[in-house]
């Protein structure tokens, strides 16, 4: 039943064969061709500009007040792209092989492969937008390594490179729209897909300024709305991050694929305390440089400074040696919350662990002695200059962290602490980014498609940029060759006006609850279930408990929510309560994949299946495919399977000591 | 570092829409803790406020991580508060102390106009850009992205403009409100690599023309805009606009 559409023939000349022999539409028929695109994150934002300097007309829709906010502009530690550069022995293969080797044998070879070979194409694509990367003195650009990589294939600008390649995405969109083939309509939010003859012909939107319902017609729509970690009510995703696009989706027929697939990230800001609204990610980049460790002793309560380095205990350098502070996220997540949890843990809460500058901020001190020919500098003074170096290549994170914490972390070790951050789960697409519903895409975050189990870091940008730049400028004309035949359909077409209808008695109702307790309070409840028994470890009594805790809350949700103000003006209050409504529904299924799925791999950590060193023990025989759910009801859905072949590369237990 | 809780009393801009007339509130918020955030501060105001049956502060938010651009509070007469550097939402309680009485109001602008209570309309920030922000460079175009080797103090002067946030405290906290900042900020990005060349000149007369047309100030070097950025966005990249003005100007043959 589901066809992944994989172009047949050697991995290497699949994607080359798809562009030689897809459909294409001509320009004068591209210019009749409406496409929705809902999201202006990097994946949005580069599909909305490039398909409107196609032609095609384009409507690009944010919840934002500026397509420039969205959540991508936050991504901090870089870009990988295999251009071998540092003469290290990078390639296309070695990317597509580190993907999928991260992704623990979880994603499909066919498209990791087509990401990896577009990757390089990104790089130049920013440079020519202007993007400014980071560069060496002579000029050329600068490259740092990454987690689960044995190679420097990581471009960035400074800890910003998500802000810059989003603002050169949103300059082209911003381009497209003066030109008038873009038209841009932030601060609405699509609250449904409109279906006719079995394909997406559209979107019910409301105008978030006014509380107006808006129907809008389209040959095509394509989903770029991000990621579903807010699930979890905390997070390192904005506040506005939200299911809601997708989930309608789901809901009108696209497959849901590996939703228990979430990305705990090791280095983010631990929680201060039941205030907290969201969690601050320390990038993956300061790996490169900072030291992870935890006392020796239990419950050692001295200041770290006092605590001598035979003390310490580096525990990922110690368990991993090859890879050491640099083993792939999940992993490393899963020691920090094993030293915690046996009584190692640091700072006020015990739910943290140190990152450490101090033995980088002496060598590239020393190195700068060595640079100015003083090889007689006092300590202090190589010290002054390894935190001029450190604060050239991560200052704005050191500056975040004081910002938060209070404390200055050039003189003291971070503490740091695992939050969840990427869903690797996400509509379930082929090949040509198309979900289970015809003319409806996902793209970037939004969809499962390249990252199985686990994504490695510097890759989300990739893919983002990758979906939207170059795959599907060519995918979806594959598709929309054949709509040229199709007139747009009105929008007084008795599907929009069911679906608008829908959408406006289910706001009526939400407002109608005049209960007693606020979304928030519904929000942080769900996040509590979803941490303790769907979190970084999970186990099949945990997660039966939580789809009955998940269920009774959805039940409290309809009775109890209190929505303050109207329908028509600026509410944000219930703009939220449809997405906690959204977020409920989704966790359920969450749990229902993550119980059904009683192996363990990548990010997904059942406590039943692991090995005698605690790493997470695969089951190829039963769960090499993925999981794509259809819904089929409240409360029910139905499990449909797609193998995953390894044609190229033979799985093995994923080894990085 | 020491924590500690506090009461403070708050002074906040109500407004229902921008059709009606704002005023300001007196609110008490208990027992914050110096470890929140000034908009986790807000939440439980809201919080509170929604318990109590009334209409919850609209404000805008995003990210929380400094870097989004959507916050924007006035707070005690400085947009983004009294740290330097900084943004609302990286704001810590910390700043205040018991007792205190904090003042929130919108960005004050004509050219950003109230939609409701702490939320403005920062549209004209990206018409701006759709005048000419931009490089004219179609997807599938570029040569190797090392084909040109740029300058490296170049480079980061560049990266240095880029980081702006389009928050807009700039014209906030200008007595005129000008919007030269934000726009130094694009042109200096641009005009400094070699990509930017070719659409030098017409990309700088394209945008502060658009400037004009939305009704910000002119810039009389006041020095408010950098004393606010959260992104410590240099004055002298204001110079090196008027200089990209004057030579687009003389050499424009429109």
């Amino acid at each position: 039943m589901l066809n992944s559409k994989i172009p047949a023939g050697k991995l290497e000349e699949k994607w080359i064969d798809y562009k030689g022999h897809c459909k294409l539409v001509n320009p004068a028929n591209k210019r009749k061709l409406e496409v929705i695109v809902i999201g202006t994150g990097l994946a949005g934002a580069s599909a909305a500009a490039t398909l409107g300097e196609l032609g095609y007309k384009v409507k690009a829709f944010c919840f934002q007040d500026s397509p420039r906010r969205a959540h991508s502009i936050a991504a901090q530690g870089g870009i990988n792209a295999a251009k071998n550069y540092q003469n290290d022995g990078d390639s296309t293969f070695r990317l597509f092989y580190d993907t999928v080797k991260g992704g623990d044998y979880r994603s499909r070879e066919a498209n990791v492969h087509r990401l990896a070979e577009v990757s390089a194409n990104i790089i130049d694509q920013c440079v020519a937008q202007g993007v400014p990367f980071a560069r060496e003195y002579g000029g050329l650009l600068s490259n740092r390594s990454f987690g689960g990589v044995q190679v420097q294939r990581t471009f960035y600008a400074a800890g910003q490179t998500g802000q810059q390649l989003l603002i050169g995405a949103y300059q082209a969109l911003e381009r497209q729209v003066a030109l008038g083939n873009v038209k841009m309509y932030s601060r609405h939010e699509m609250l449904d897909v409109v279906i006719v003859d079995d394909k997406a012909r559209g979107i019910i939107a409301r105008d978030l300024i006014t509380g107006k319902l808006e129907r809008h017609f389209g040959h095509a729509v394509l989903l770029c709305s991000g990621g579903y970690g807010n699930v979890f009510y905390l997070s390192t995703n904005a506040m506005g991050s939200n299911v809601t696009a997708a989930w309608k989706a789901h809901k009108k027929g696209a497959f849901f694929g590996n939703p228990c697939f979430t990305q705990i990230h090791p280095t983010c800001i631990p929680v201060s305390g039941d205030h907290q609204s969201k969690l601050t990610l320390m990038s993956e980049s300061l790996r490169n440089d900072g030291r992870i460790w935890v006392p020796k002793k239990q419950n050692d309560n001295r200041k770290p400074n006092e605590i001598s380095a035979e003390e310490r205990d580096y525990y990922l350098e110690r368990r991993y040696p090859a890879f050491g502070n640099l083993v792939p996220r999940d992993v490393a997540s899963r020691a920090a919350k094993e030293r915690c949890d046996a009584g190692y843990g640091v700072g006020t809460s015990k739910q943290a662990v140190y990152l450490d500058f101090a033995s980088a901020i002496e060598r590239y001190g020393r190195i700068e002695a060595n640079k100015e020919g003083k090889e007689d500098a006092s300590i202090e003074q190589i010290i002054t200059w390894g935190k001029e170096v450190v604060k050239e290549k991560y200052g704005n994170l050191f500056d975040m962290y004081e910002k938060i914490t209070g404390e200055n972390p050039y003189e003291t070790p971070m503490r740091i602490y695992p939050a969840v951050h990427y869903t690797m789960g996400g509509l379930w697409v082929d090949y040509e980014l198309m979900t289970t519903v015809k003319g409806m895409y996902a793209l970037g975050e939004a969809n499962f498609s390249d990252h199985g189990a686990n994504r490695l870091g510097a890759s989300a940008l990739m893919q983002g940029l990758a979906d939207g730049y170059f795959v599907i400028p060519y995918t979806i004309g594959n598709y929309l060759a054949d709509e040229i035949y199709n007139k747009p359909i009105s929008t007084e077409h008795e599907a929009f006006a069911e679906a608008e209808k829908n959408v406006r008695e289910r706001i009526e109702k939400l407002m109608n609850i005049k209960g007693k307790t606020s979304v928030e309070s519904f929000h942080k409840k769900l996040g509590k279930i979803m941490w303790d028994k769907c979190g970084m470890a999970r186990n099949e009594q945990g997660l039966k408990e939580a789809i009955v805790e998940i269920q009774q809350l959805k039940k409290e949700f309809w009775n109890d929510v209190r929505v303050p103000g109207e329908i028509n003006e600026f509410n944000p209050e219930l703009d939220k309560a449809g997405r906690v409504a959204d977020f409920i529904e989704l966790g359920e299924l969450m749990c229902k994949d993550a119980l059904n799925r009683s192996e363990s791999c990548g990010g997904h950590f059942r406590e039943e299946s692991q090995t005698a060193e605690g790493e997470a023990m695969r089951n190829d025989d039963l769960f090499m495919h993925v999981s794509a759910w259809e819904y089929k009801g409240e409360s029910n859905w139905d499990m449909h399977k797609e193998n995953l072949e390894y044609e190229v590369i033979k799985p093995t237990q994923r080894n990085y000591k | 570092m020491e924590h500690y809780n506090m009461n403070l009393n708050l002074k906040v801009w109500r407004q229902k829409n921008s059709n009606t007339k704002g005023e300001f509130k007196m609110y008490r918020v208990e027992n914050i803790s110096s470890e929140m955030s000034f908009l986790e501060m807000f939440d439980v105001l809201n919080e509170k406020l929604i318990a109590d049956g009334e209409e919850p502060i609209a404000f805008d938010h995003d990210c929380r991580e400094g870097i989004c651009g959507a916050c924007s509070m006035y707070i005690d007469g400085k947009p983004h508060g009294p740290w330097h550097a900084n943004t609302t939402c990286q704001l810590h309680m910390r700043a205040f102390k018991d007792g205190d009485t904090v003042v929130v109001e919108p960005w004050r602008a004509n050219t950003f106009p109230v939609i409701k209570d702490l939320v403005v309309d920062r549209t004209a920030f990206d018409r701006i850009i759709q005048a000419g922000g931009y490089i004219s460079v179609n997807t599938g175009n570029a040569v190797d992205g090392n084909a040109l080797p740029i300058n490296k103090d170049k480079a980061d002067a560049s990266f240095a403009a880029a980081m702006c946030i389009g928050c807009g405290a700039c014209v906030a906290a200008c007595k005129n409100s000008s919007a030269m900042l934000f726009l130094s900020a694009k042109v200096s990005h641009l005009a400094l690599l070699p990509q930017g060349e070719p659409e030098r000149h017409s990309r700088v007369l394209n945008m502060i023309d658009q400037m004009d047309k939305e009704g910000f100030g002119s810039c009389t070097n006041t020095g408010a805009c950098e004393a606010t950025c959260p992104k410590e966005i240099s004055i002298s990249n204001i110079a090196k606009l008027n200089q990209e003005y004057l030579c687009a100007s003389l050499t424009s043959e429109k």
